[in-house]
Order: C-alpha cells, then structure tokens, then sequence
C-alpha cells in the first residue's frame, strides 16, 4: 500500500509541481487550499505525511500542525512544514508547534523527495 | 536691671521727703517736752542728704546706664539693619572709649559685608552666565526635554518639548484627544502616559538601589496628543544619594516607526516573494528536467508556471528597488538589558499589581536582551490579567534562557481548563483591563522585537507554556551612562523641588505659592445670556512670576454675526474669525491649560458667566478657585472709586501695552495681581481663603453702597 501525502499550500504554481513529483514517486496524493480545508482532509485522507505551507490566510500553518498535534489519534502523521518564512524564530516555532521538518523555499525538488522519503521511512 | 535701678533712684528720694516729713511731725507733736530747733535742724539735714543722694544716683543711672542701652540699640542697628551706621551718643568719658572699639568693629564688619555681597554678586552672574548656556544649549537640541521632581512637576523645558507635546490642531471636533500643555510646575503626566513613566522610575530606582550605573532608561510610548515619543529617562539623584526628579528627553518616533515599519515590510516582501516565486520556479524546472517524457499538456502548463513567475520576480524586484529608495535606514531603538532584570521587572509587575505568585524558575547568567521593556512587561502583564480573570491562575512559572541565536522567556502555568483556542486567540488581540490600561498584542510586541510567541501545552505535566522569542544582544563595555550626580548645578525655578504637591486643600496656603491662570475674554457684546465668546487667552504665574512664554491665545468662531461695535472695541473682524475653532473645541483645551490653577479675571463674574453658560454645551466645567483683580484692588484701595484696569495700573505704576486685545488685557491684570500681592499682605491677606473672605465682603460693601 503506498503512502498518503496532503499537500497544503495556497500557491497553485507550486502545487502542479510537487503534486506532479509525488504521483511520480508513487504516492497517493491529496491537495489542500487553506488551513480549514487542511484540517478537513487530514481528517477524511488519514495522510501520512503532510507537506505544509505556513503562510496561508485564516488558520496559518502554525496552528494547522498545533491542531493536528492536539489530536493523539492523529500522532503518527507526519509533519514537513514548506515555507518562505526562513528566520531561526520561525523554524524555531514551526518544530515547536510538532513539525518534523522545515524546508526554507526555495528549494531543490531532489532535497525535497529526498527529506520525504527520509520521514516516511522513521 | 536698669528699670530696677530707676526705681531705686525714685524710692531713694521718696523715702527722703517722707523722712523729712514725718521728722516735721514728730517734732511738732513732741514739741512742748522737747527744747530748741536743734531736732528739726539734724531731721532736715538727714533728709536733704537722702534726697541729694537719690539725685546723684539718678543722675549717674541717666548717663551711665541709659548711655549703655543707647549704645546697644545703635550696635544693633549696625549689626542687623545698616553696617554703615556708626555709634554717636552723648556717653561720660570712660564709655566713650567703648563705642570707639564699636565703632572700630563696625568698620572691619562693614568691609567684611561688603566682600560678601560682591561674592555673593559675582556668583550670580556667574550662575546667571551658566544658566544662560544652559538655555541656548537646551533650545539648541532636536530633542525634547523635560526636567521634573519626583511628583512629575516640569521644573524646566525646552522648546522643542512643547513642539513635540503640543495639542493637536483642533480640527476633529470635541472628541479628540486633547493633549496637555507644556508649562513650569504643570504636571509631566498630564502629556507623558503615567504609566510609562512610573514604570520607567522604578525600574530606575531598582538598578540604583543594586548599584547599577546604567541609569538610563528608554520606553516608547503614546503622549497625550497621541504622538508617538521615545523617551529617554534619567534621575536626578541628591547629595544624600537619593532619586529625588528627573530628565526626560523626547523624540518623535511618528515617522520614524512608520518609516521602519515600511522598510521591514519591503525586507519582508522582497525574501518571502522572491522566495516562493523561485520555488515555483525552481520545481518547475526540476520536474521537466526529471522527466522529459512527460505528457505534453503537463510539460506546457509547467513552462507557463516558469514563465508567469519569472515576470512576477522581475516586477517585484523592481518594485522593491524604487522602494528601497525611498525608505532609508531606521531603527526600531530597542534597550539593552540584562535578562535577569527583565524577569525581576516582570515578577514585580506580577506580583505587585496582579497579585500572582510569581516564582522565578532560572535564567541564564550574562544573557542580554534587546527589547523594549516597557511593552513586555505591559503585554505579558495584561495576557497573565487575562488568565487570572478567565481561569483563576495564580501561580506562574518564570524563566528566561539561551535558545540558539535567541532568548527564550516562558511562562509555565497548570493548563486546568484552559482553552487553548481561546489563549491562542489572544494572543493577537489588544486588551483593555478594567482600569484602562491597554497594551499592544503579544503577538505586535513580538514582531516589533523579530521575535515570536506561542502557546505549547505539555501533556505530561499538565502545564501550559507560553514562549516568547526575543532577540539577543553582547552588550557594548563603555554604556554606561555618566549619571546625573548632586554636585550637578541647580539651574532655573528649582524650588518647585520642593512644593507640596496639587492640594485640594490649597485654600490654606500661601498666596505667592499658588499656581495661577489670568484670563480675559472677548465676546461680541456685554449680555452673557445672548452674547458669545470670541477670544480666550491667558498667561500663566507660578511661583510669583508672570510666565509671558506660557500663554493661551485662540480666536473663537462665534458662529454668529458680529456687531460693529464689537468689532471696534477689540479689533477683531468677523472675517478674522472664520475658520477658527469652535467654543466647543476650544473650551476643553482651555481647561486643560487651566488645570490645577487658581483663576483669575478682572471683574470675573462676567467672564465667569460667559464660561458657565457654555458649560452645557461644550461639557466643561470649570471649578477652580477664582480671584477678581476688580475686588482685590477695591481691598487694598479701599478710598478710590475707579477700579478699571487702567486706573489700577497708573496707581502702581505698570506700562500698559496692547490693551484690548485679550492676551494683552491677560497679561496687564497678571502685573495688577503681582503688584497687588504685597499689599494684601500688609492687611493681612495671606491665604487664598482669606483673599477670598476680604473679597467677598467688599463685594458685598459695593453692592450696598
């Protein structure tokens, strides 16, 4: 059975690729707008992993991981927080707030299967 | 003594004549038995000789002994009222040598007073001089300042500080924030958010109290204009090493905050949008790369996503660009600080004011911060408020470490039933206690400082966290600060140091220590009922000086026409009071520049009347002591009949310039009451209550008559 991926990101210029990656790893794949509809999926998707983006309006990245943390049947999902907010306080908070990793846009496609691949396997 | 001889002198003679007497009759009633004169011959002699010897001693009492208490008065006379007076009384010989010694010592002590005095003149040129430097120094600066005792009283300003303090234009209406007024003895925390400045006083008085040299203490904060100013505070410490005012420097931050704040925005939008625009980029790329087989509807939409964002970086870039430009380099001052004394100054707030036990759970030695203390401790202070109110925490957890590049302060408290949700919400919000302090949102605070915050519950303790990132900093060795010592000199209106504070019970002192506001109005006619107000202005006098610089001068639209003879009397034309504010904007303004005063008009109980029939309309109330000119000169001249201020002031001898303007008619009734002073005090009339009670009977006595 392959694993599940929730792509989380307002940006729809990012998703066609990183979406596009993942089907061609082999992941089942999912696509979230927003927080709201983040938290929606993750629920009715059961993912794996999510790739998530921070700056999103409304319920902000920050608070999409605090919440999927709160939840303790959902302690097994994984959690790589993707964003342009690349200061120490920010990343700083984002694994605080239950991410197993910040990747800082932009990065490498390969970096990013690579650190997907990683945590999938943990 | 001397009185007692006198009556020796008296008693001896008395005695003399009596003996005379009763030998007399004696001899008259023993007659028959006794034979000859010779009895009443040696009766008269004892006599005579008792009667010449008390004349001689009266004699000797009158040179010598009224010669002596002369001589005192007229030594005292030197010693007390006029060195230059010498002894001269008519003295036998032997006392004369004694006023030559006086007279001698006279001499060298009129020479000694006059060195003095030439001392004492030539200290105050030389501290005249000084003062002089000082004001073209301080008018000098770009910086506010602002001298105050402990009480907050302004002993000293610069001009600068009343720009930057000044009420704003009166344009909005009476809801606006009236700012207060700049003026010697006024209250600083009438213009400085009083808050703040406690705050900052006893920080500063701890970091005295442990020896600290760093005595400057910097908070930017709201003045009542609703300007916002970086204050730089230091005390005053006295010779017995105590705080006893202090300095505050003002700058306006308006523009510079604004100016930063665009700046980090553009930083901002320049890393986060290039960054998100190259990823895309970058993704894009990287996949066609990876796959070049792929399906060619893919393969175009992928070029497209290139292509779009490369146009969006190009625009941003050189949007940024011609941005950059016009934004120079600011910076949001924050204060160096030792982590520890930021956690003392929050577990004082803590415990004093929200009554939360506050315990102190490490720190890090040596760690410094660079924040803005102020609001950290006013935004952490407020969101603990919060939790007591909401969830009954009494109890919190206090400490501050290392965390990479970074300080991490946290706050840890027993999560009982606590909604996260909610606490995660306020964290964004502004919050106004009960007693009206608001401060800015923990998570505004933080990303003022770059920092962060957040709310981190941990399961197994069963305790909330709240984190604050704050930035941290290596302190420069050579900030220390020279501070203020008492050997410092002591410029201006300093005995202000030393006034009792604003008294409701300021009808018991004395006249020449009140504060005072004279003020003359102008209105479009002589009936208070229909009549209305078309100027206001006054001067201020405190401490017995007239304080011509302190004034209040504002034209009135009195929304109506304006009867010539108006126009004539006071030189003011309907077309001059166009456009200016309304009573309903200036009265407010007015009262505030009246605050903590005494009033005074010449006859007030016109001017009086035309500001109580506005009290409905414009919500203003005055209730200051009031004292009329008008009356008092009718105490003190009680046998002229003309009390006009014209009258008044050729009888003491003052100029008079510029009357009939109502600043120029404020200041003239100012000279009057100062001129008046010293004669009330020679009836008596010292306090304000007693002015008041003599004012009232002539008032009475005038009505009658």
């Amino acid at each position: 059975m392959s694993k599940k991926i929730l792509i989380v990101d307002d940006e729809s210029n990012i998703v066609i690729s990183i979406e596009f990656l993942m089907k061609q790893a082999g992941y089942q794949v999912e696509i979230a707008n927003n927080g709201e509809d983040a938290l929606e999926k993750v629920a009715a998707f059961r993912p794996d992993l999510v790739l998530l983006d921070v700056m999103m309006p409304k319920i902000n990245g920050f608070e999409v991981s605090r919440r999927i943390r709160e939840n303790s049947a959902w302690h097994d999902i994984k959690i790589i927080m993707l964003t342009a907010k690349g200061r120490e306080v920010e990343v700083t908070k984002g694994l605080a707030l239950g991410a197993d990793a910040y990747i800082i846009k932009p990065f490498s496609t390969r970096e990013l299967m690579a650190e997907v691949k990683h945590i999938l396997s943990q | 003594m001397i009185r007692k001889n006198l009556h020796l002198a008296g008693i001896l003679a008395l005695a003399g004549i009596i003996l005379f007497a009763a030998g007399y009759l004696a001899a008259w009633f023993f007659g028959p038995r006794l034979t000859g004169d010779l009895p009443y011959l040696s009766l008269a002699i004892a006599a005579l000789a008792i009667i010449g010897a008390g004349y001689t001693l009266n004699n000797f009492i009158q040179s010598y002994v009224l010669g002596v208490r002369r001589l005192t008065e007229e030594t005292r006379v030197i010693t007390s009222v006029n060195p230059k007076h010498r002894v001269n009384v008519e003295v036998p010989s032997d006392i004369k040598r004694l006023t030559e010694v006086i007279n001698a010592f006279a001499d060298r002590y009129q020479s000694a007073v006059n060195d003095q005095s030439e001392q004492i003149e030539k200290a105050h040129a030389q501290l005249e001089d000084e003062k002089n430097r000082l004001a073209a120094l301080m008018s000098e600066l770009t910086e506010g300042v602002l001298v105050c005792n402990l009480e907050g009283r302004i002993l000293l300003y610069n001009n600068r500080a009343k720009q930057l303090l000044k009420s704003a234009p009166n344009s909005a209406g009476r809801n606006e924030r009236v700012g207060g007024f700049v003026g010697l003895g006024r209250s600083v925390f009438g213009l400085i958010d009083r808050n703040a400045i406690t705050y900052v006083l006893e920080e500063l008085r701890e970091r005295h109290k442990k020896g600290n040299a760093r005595l400057v203490s910097q908070v930017v904060t709201t003045a009542a204009n609703g300007q916002l100013v970086r204050t730089r505070t230091a005390p005053i410490i006295s010779h017995t090493d105590e705080i006893n005012g202090f300095v505050i420097t003002l700058e306006d931050v308006t523009q510079q905050t604004d100016r930063s704040r665009r700046r980090d925005m553009l930083l901002q939008a320049l890393t986060e949008g290039v960054r998100s625009s190259l990823a895309n980029i970058r993704s894009a790329i990287e996949t066609i790369e990876q796959y070049p087989q792929m399906d060619p509807r893919k393969s175009v939409q992928l070029r497209k996503v290139i292509a779009d964002e490369s146009f969006t970086l190009s625009s941003r870039l050189n949007q940024i660009t011609s941005d950059y430009d016009t934004y120079l380099k600011a910076d949001w001052q924050l204060e160096e600080m030792m982590g520890s004394d930021l956690l003392w100054a929050i577990q004082r707030q803590f415990e004093d004011k929200l009554h939360v036990t506050t315990i102190l759970d490490g720190h890090d030695d040596n760690l410094w911060l660079k924040v803005d203390s102020y609001s950290v401790v006013q935004a952490l202070s407020l969101m603990v408020a919060r939790l007591k109110e909401a969830y009954q925490v009494t109890e919190i957890k206090l400490c501050l470490r290392q965390s990479g590049q970074l300080a991490a302060m946290d706050l840890v408290w027993p999560a009982g039933k606590a909604d996260l949700d909610t606490l995660w919400s306020w964290q964004n919000q502004i919050y106004t206690a009960k007693n009206d302090e608001s401060a800015p949102a923990l998570r505004e605070v933080a990303e003022r400082h770059g920092g962060e915050v957040w709310l981190q519950p941990n399961k197994e303790t069963g305790m909330l966290m709240l984190r604050l990132l704050l930035p941290t900093t290596q302190p420069k060795p050579s900030l220390s600060v020279p501070t203020v010592q008492g050997s410092r000199p002591e410029y201006y209106d300093f005995d202000l140091f030393h006034q009792a504070g604003q008294n409701p019970e300021i009808d018991n002192r004395p006249l020449v220590e009140l504060a005072y506001t004279v003020f003359d109005t102008e209105t479009t006619g002589l009936n208070p009922a229909s009549d209305e107000i078309i100027s206001v202005s006054a001067v201020r006098i405190v401490n017995g000086r007239l304080l011509r610089q302190e004034i209040f001068d504002q034209l009135v639209d009195p929304k109506r026409s304006l009867p010539r003879t108006s126009a004539e009397i006071t030189g003011i034309s309907g077309e001059m009071l166009r456009n200016q504010p309304t009573i309903e904007q200036v009265l407010p303004s007015f009262q505030k520049f009246t605050e903590g005063t005494v009033l005074i008009a010449h006859n007030a109980a016109f001017d009086m009347r035309m500001l109580q029939i506005k009290e409905q309309q414009t919500g203003v109330k005055f209730t200051n002591p009031v004292l009329d000119t008008l009356l008092l000169s009718a105490i003190t001249h009680a046998n002229h009949k003309d009390h006009s201020l014209e009258a008044i002031a050729q009888r003491l001898g003052i100029n008079i310039i510029g009357r009939h303007t109502s600043l120029g008619d404020a200041i003239l009734t100012g000279d009057i009451f100062l001129k008046l002073l010293p004669l009330l005090a020679e009836q008596g009339i010292v306090t304000l209550a007693q002015a008041r009670a003599a004012a009232e009977e002539t008032y009475l006595a005038r009505i009658k008559y």
